[in-house]
């Protein structure tokens, strides 16, 4: 079996997690706790990545952060190395593929608390920041958990984006989505057999957790 | 703080609720005591407790506490509901299931105080309000009337200078309901603060008010005393009637 795919997969994946949690909860309480004009658009760009192909994905990504854009030409002018094709493309391809469920199952969570309980909150001497941070995340942490989990098991099989975005490097943006289709390619179905079966346990064992998570929520009244 | 007690609570405002085209307009003045706001379901006790709270803001009208506005339209003045200091038991109770009793207390005390005078103090109250024993146990143990009995110490803990309540018994048989009254009354006395007790239940009125603002369809109907708004068998009355302490149970 080759685990150097297999290790990249997971680096990139918790990579990707971390920064979707960040940006993900960020954007879920918002869209949650906060009236703002446009919030609705907020939610569809947000939640675009679910229903859109993958090319078409990748094909914004490239136009956002290649080489000729801003974004791209700042990076390179900052780090030395571009944003696509390599090792940081793939992690943002990853991150934009998870983030819509951070966003969506860490928004169902956040409105899933009783909303009582932030103005008991509220009227007890607590600022907004801290009715959020001692009540509604505590109270949505399961379902939080969970979202980030089903995030962490996205970015583990993206396949499409990654291959837009950072192609298919060994070594390098090879992740084992990618390394499963080159060993079928290339005949070496023991290889691909191998990371098939790995990514699928990790996947199961991921599900089965999230829905013990999930289906105990109803517990916390 | 605690110690201009004596303020009187002045509310004027209008609210309109959005999705029902509700709209509340009132006009009345509550003094240290209990003022019960009397009124059948759906006449706008509960949204007027939410905009002296801060928790609604209202189209128009003042709020004050003696001389300090909280809300004022003209002046744009809103003082956020953190920073007014009242006390507020829900109907629902809303106690935070994921603290115990004590941490459910603690939670609204001044943060100046160091912790251990925090946790002294609300185990003071929760003994006072005979919910002691109760302290390191989490709401979702609770009986009925323990949870009353906390949620009511995390109100009182908070050294409030207006204290709001709910229909807080509502969800009570009458042995519990006359209990608590008499608890509370006692501890409300002590304070000096404005209560307003929100109820329809007439003899929970005369257990714990002095004054009554009755209302009708989002406005005030009449103001007075308990014994002439509440009388039994008095006009107008189509709320509960069953008597809360037939046998004389409620201490005078």
């Amino acid at each position: 079996m080759e685990l150097g795919p297999l290790a990249l997969s997971l680096e990139i994946a918790t990579l990707a997690t971390v920064i979707a949690a960040i940006v993900g909860i960020g954007l879920a309480t918002l869209l949650s706790n906060v009236r703002f004009r446009g919030r609705d658009l907020v939610d569809v760009v947000v939640t675009a990545p679910i229903v859109l192909p993958p090319t078409v994905l990748g094909y914004y990504l490239l136009v956002a952060v290649g080489r000729r854009s801003a974004i791209g030409h700042a990076f390179e002018a900052l780090f030395g190395s571009s944003i696509v094709f390599t090792r940081t493309g793939a992690v943002l391809a990853a991150t934009v593929g998870a983030l819509p469920l951070v966003v969506k199952s860490g928004r169902a969570a956040l409105e899933g608390v009783d909303a009582t309980l932030m103005r008991a909150a509220r009227t007890l001497g607590a600022s907004p920041s801290r009715a959020f941070f001692t009540v509604q995340l505590p109270l949505a942490g399961r379902g939080i958990v969970a979202a980030l989990m089903l995030a962490f098991a996205r970015s583990l099989g993206d396949f499409g984006i990654t291959l837009m975005v950072a192609g298919d490097i060994p070594g390098e943006t090879q992740t084992a989505s990618l390394a499963i289709y080159d060993a079928i390619q290339e005949h070496r179905e023991g290889a691909a057999l191998g990371m098939v079966l790995a990514l699928t346990a990790t996947a199961i064992a991921i599900l089965y957790t999230v829905n013990k998570l999930t289906a105990g929520t109803h517990d916390a009244r | 703080m605690p110690g201009d007690g004596a303020a009187t609570l002045h509310v004027q405002a209008r609210v309109s609720r959005e999705p029902d085209g509700f709209t509340l307009d009132v006009d009345f003045e509550a003094a240290p005591g209990v003022t019960v706001l009397f009124g059948p379901s759906g006449s706008g006790k509960s949204t007027t407790l939410a905009a002296i709270a801060g928790l609604v803001r209202p189209a128009s009208g003042r709020i004050a506490l003696g001389q300090e506005a909280w809300f004022d339209r003209s002046a744009r003045v809103d003082v956020p509901v953190h920073r007014r200091h009242v006390a507020f038991v829900f109907q629902s109770l809303a106690l935070f299931p994921h603290m115990s009793a004590i941490a459910n207390v603690v939670y609204g005390m001044d943060p100046a105080l160091d912790r251990r005078t925090r946790e002294e103090r609300a185990r003071a109250v929760l003994d006072r309000l005979r919910a002691g024993h109760l302290a390191d146990r989490r709401p979702a143990t609770f009986s009925g009337g323990e949870a009353q009995r906390v949620a009511l110490a995390r109100a009182l803990a908070t050294s409030p200078r207006v204290i709001l309540l709910d229909e807080p018994f509502s969800a009570l048989d009458r042995e519990l309901r006359v209990e608590l009254i008499a608890d509370l009354r006692d501890l409300v006395r002590e304070l000096e603060v404005p209560v307003l007790f929100v109820t329809h239940h007439r003899a929970e009125a005369r257990a714990l008010g002095q004054r009554v603002v009755m209302l009708d369809k989002g406005r005030v109907e009449r103001v007075g005393s308990v014994e002439d708004l509440v009388a039994p068998g008095g006009r107008d009355m189509t709320f509960d009637e069953t008597p809360l302490d037939p046998d004389g149970m409620l201490p005078r």
